[in-house]
């Protein structure tokens, strides 16, 4: 179908575009910017007065408990690309299991689906997954999820036998032995409210060694989900080196620190932990800076496994359908320009996947994101498609709201 | 944000931690622990306070002494006292924590008094408790996990206050196990709320919380430079347990370095007193020389507990 997008603000951070013009679609691609090409008759016209028309956002880690409700999700909240972790039930860590996941969304057809396989079987750190047969099955890299290596060794064969191949591995650093017990970011709220601690180190350590390990083997490594400052000095310390290592950060994590656990606030319990204002400002300056992307580490959570004291209740938060708003809210907060928040979530996870999507280039998939950036809405369970009502923004009220999202020049939500 | 143990007017409505409570409120429980203390003292010990009212003791974690003196108190004060000891009962069968304050909820239960082996979990309770219109009904933490335990605090309030006759002139020190003592957090607030200008913390970095100076405390890994002209001298417990991990090397290691012994407890004031939120291990933490002798104040401790948890049984319900 032929689409043109008017009216709108088109920013495309990826290529440097961000004008009021027109986006033209045809065969599923982008067909032209500003002008109609030769011949091209619309047969849908969509006005965007008023939004920005961007690349659909691609979010490295959403974790879909229930597929059709959270793809439905997805695209609610803009989102063309879903990277989903391994730590599903079972996790997974057989082709055929990506196979009918890869399938499922297709089926589906919302968001694209791009499966991390387990890099070792059931997580359990010891033993390879078939990561050849995973990645013929779909699988864009491997991964532990959060789930820490304990055996350095294993991590290291793991990533010998990944760069055999070419295939990145992501990991989210945590020592195991440092993390086990903790609950909560070792620090003074931790200390006041009697919280078993999680220590920065608990990250950094994890840091050192996989970026060593990196080093003497070449793999490609993607750390996901950094939390404190000291970590993301390491990673940018391996990027100037010129190692192939990036990373991510939860939106979460840009924009709430230890204190927002408050009394004892289950919404504030994340994996890894929040930490400190001033981790959050470095993370923060990451982000900006562009060394990490923002993900939305979606985690549906049911009401009954939050109604718990907070170190039983479960770690994470729905993400989906805020990870635009709240990023936004972060570069009004942070002083970073649109195009360049938006680039965290589009053109930069791209980058991390080797993927020419995140932009608007003539010839592109079309997934695109229309969404009016004036817009207020009330975040309440009833206002989200996701299983996952939980959220630390629960009342109260975000600026952002996604109009259209096109996956491949197909509408898939309209609001 | 709001603090949930105070209600709309300032009002004492819940306890669950001394921390954020004002100096007025300790002050006042304090003085009415103090009325009662002469209830004890008669013939019939019972004031009818709380008549009709039930105070169910909701005890998720293992206690005898705390839950014996809880009851005791909720009995001079003419309450009916239920006692649920929720390890044997409905947890085991899968019923959360919520759905059994449900249906103590339904039973007309007036007061409920929590121990918990999960910090905030008081919380967890009150917040419900205020989610389903129950504003009759009050929660008062008998200690959870690590985070507090707001009676002993009050209680060892008290006898300093017996014995010291005040808060602003003394030097106190809290030894041992701070980092997985509730006792220790409920006391430093107390007694930093109270105005003590010098509150001091000694036991080995293990066992020592991060960042407790933020807490207003001075730390010191030296024993007796810590207990250097200290008017009160807080021991805690230490827990066979610490001694499986790698926290410490052995209880002996423990007791040669921070262990209360009368040589010790002779660099203190010569009139300091010694407490102990019990049970004690005599010779891990206290030398039986000290546990016995006359600066140890520990059994009255546990006299003042039970007018103390009336007081704060009494307060609560009436607000």
């Amino acid at each position: 179908m032929n689409i043109e997008i008017k009216n709108g603000r088109v920013i495309d951070p990826k290529n440097g575009v961000d004008r009021n013009t027109s986006l033209f679609i045809a065969d599923g691609k982008i067909a032209a910017l500003d002008d109609a090409p030769a011949g091209f008759v619309a047969e849908q016209i969509i006005d965007a007065t008023g939004c920005v028309v961007c690349p659909g956002l691609i979010d490295l880690g959403a974790r879909l408990n229930s597929i059709e409700a959270e793809l439905a999700a997805a695209v609610a909240g803009g989102v063309t690309s879903v990277v989903v972790p391994p730590d599903a039930d079972p996790p997974l860590d057989e082709p055929e299991l990506a196979d009918r996941l890869v399938h499922r969304a297709k089926e589906i057809a919302k968001a694209r689906v791009l499966p991390l396989g387990a890099l070792t079987l059931g997580l359990k750190g010891e033993r390879l997954a078939e990561l050849a047969g995973l990645k013929k099955a779909g699988c864009v890299a491997f991964s532990q999820a959060n789930v820490p290596m304990i055996d350095t060794e294993a991590l290291l064969r793991a990533m010998e036998y990944a760069a055999t191949f070419g295939f990145a591995v992501w990991l989210q650093p945590q020592d195991y032995w440092l993390s086990r017990n903790g609950i909560a970011h070792e620090g003074e709220v931790a200390s006041r409210l009697g919280l078993a601690g999680i220590p920065v180190a608990a990250e950094s350590i994890a840091i050192a060694t996989i970026v060593q390990l990196v080093r003497e083997t070449g793999c490609r490594v993607h750390l996901t989900r950094l939390s404190s400052a000291d970590g993301v000095a390491l990673v940018k310390a391996a990027s100037d080196e010129g190692l192939p290592v990036t990373c991510d950060i939860g939106v979460h994590h840009l924009l709430l620190t230890d204190n927002d656990i408050g009394y004892f606030n289950p919404h504030a319990r994340f994996s890894p932990p929040l930490r400190t204002e001033s981790d959050r400002q470095a993370l923060s300056t990451a982000a900006a800076s562009g060394l990490a992307a923002i993900c939305s580490d979606h985690t549906p959570v049911g009401a009954d496994e939050k109604l718990l004291p907070f170190g039983e209740a479960k770690a994470g938060a729905t993400g989906l359908e805020v990870l635009l708003p709240l990023t936004l809210k972060w570069a009004e907060a942070a002083g970073v320009a649109l195009p360049a928040a938006l680039a965290r979530i589009t053109s930069a996870p791209a980058e991390v996947l080797g993927l020419q999507r995140g932009q608007l280039a003539v010839g592109a998939a079309a997934d695109v994101c229309v969404f009016d950036p004036a817009a207020i809405w009330q975040l309440t369970p009833e206002a989200l498609k996701s299983r996952g009502k939980n959220s630390p923004w629960t009342g109260y009220l975000l600026n952002g709201k996604v109009r259209k999202t096109l996956v491949g020049g197909r509408a898939v939500y309209t609001g | 944000m709001n603090n949930p143990q105070l209600n709309t007017n300032g009002e004492l409505t819940h306890l669950m931690s001394i921390e954020g409570l004002p100096q007025a409120i300790i002050t006042q429980i304090l003085d009415t622990a103090a009325s009662f203390m002469e209830v004890s003292a008669r013939d019939v010990k019972k004031v009818p306070l709380l008549r009709g009212k039930s105070v169910f003791n909701l005890f998720f974690e293992n206690s005898t002494r705390t839950r014996t003196t809880f009851e005791i108190a909720a009995k001079r004060l003419s309450a009916d006292v239920i006692n649920l000891d929720i390890n044997k009962s409905s947890a085991s069968k899968g019923e959360t924590l919520l759905d059994t304050i449900d249906n103590l909820c339904a039973m007309h239960a007036n007061l409920f008094v929590v121990r918990h082996a999960s910090s905030g979990a008081p919380y967890l309770i009150a917040e419900h408790l205020q989610r389903i219109g129950r504003d009759d009904v009050h929660v008062v933490n008998a200690g959870d996990g690590r985070h507090a335990h707001p009676t002993q605090g009050l209680l060892d309030m008290y006898t300093i206050r017996h014995y010291k006759k005040g808060f602003t002139q003394l030097r106190v020190a809290i030894v041992g196990d701070i980092l997985h003592s509730r006792v220790a957090r409920s006391d430093i607030h107390a007694l930093t709320t109270l105005g003590v200008p010098e509150v001091r913390a000694i036991g080995p970095e293990t066992l020592l919380p991060k960042h407790l100076d933020k807490l207003g405390v001075h730390v010191f890994h030296d024993m007796d430079e810590g207990l250097k002209d200290c008017d009160v001298i807080i021991m805690l417990r230490l827990q066979n347990e610490r001694m499986t991990g790698a926290l410490l090397p052995s209880a002996g290691e423990y007791f040669r370095h921070y262990g209360l012994t009368p040589q010790k407890l002779a660099l203190a004031k010569a009139d300091a007193i010694v407490m102990h939120p019990g049970p004690m291990n005599r010779g891990v933490e206290i030398h039986s020389a000290v546990a016995d002798g006359p600066q140890a104040v520990i059994l009255p401790q546990v006299t003042f507990g039970i007018a103390v948890r009336m007081a704060v049984m009494s307060i609560v319900a009436g607000n």
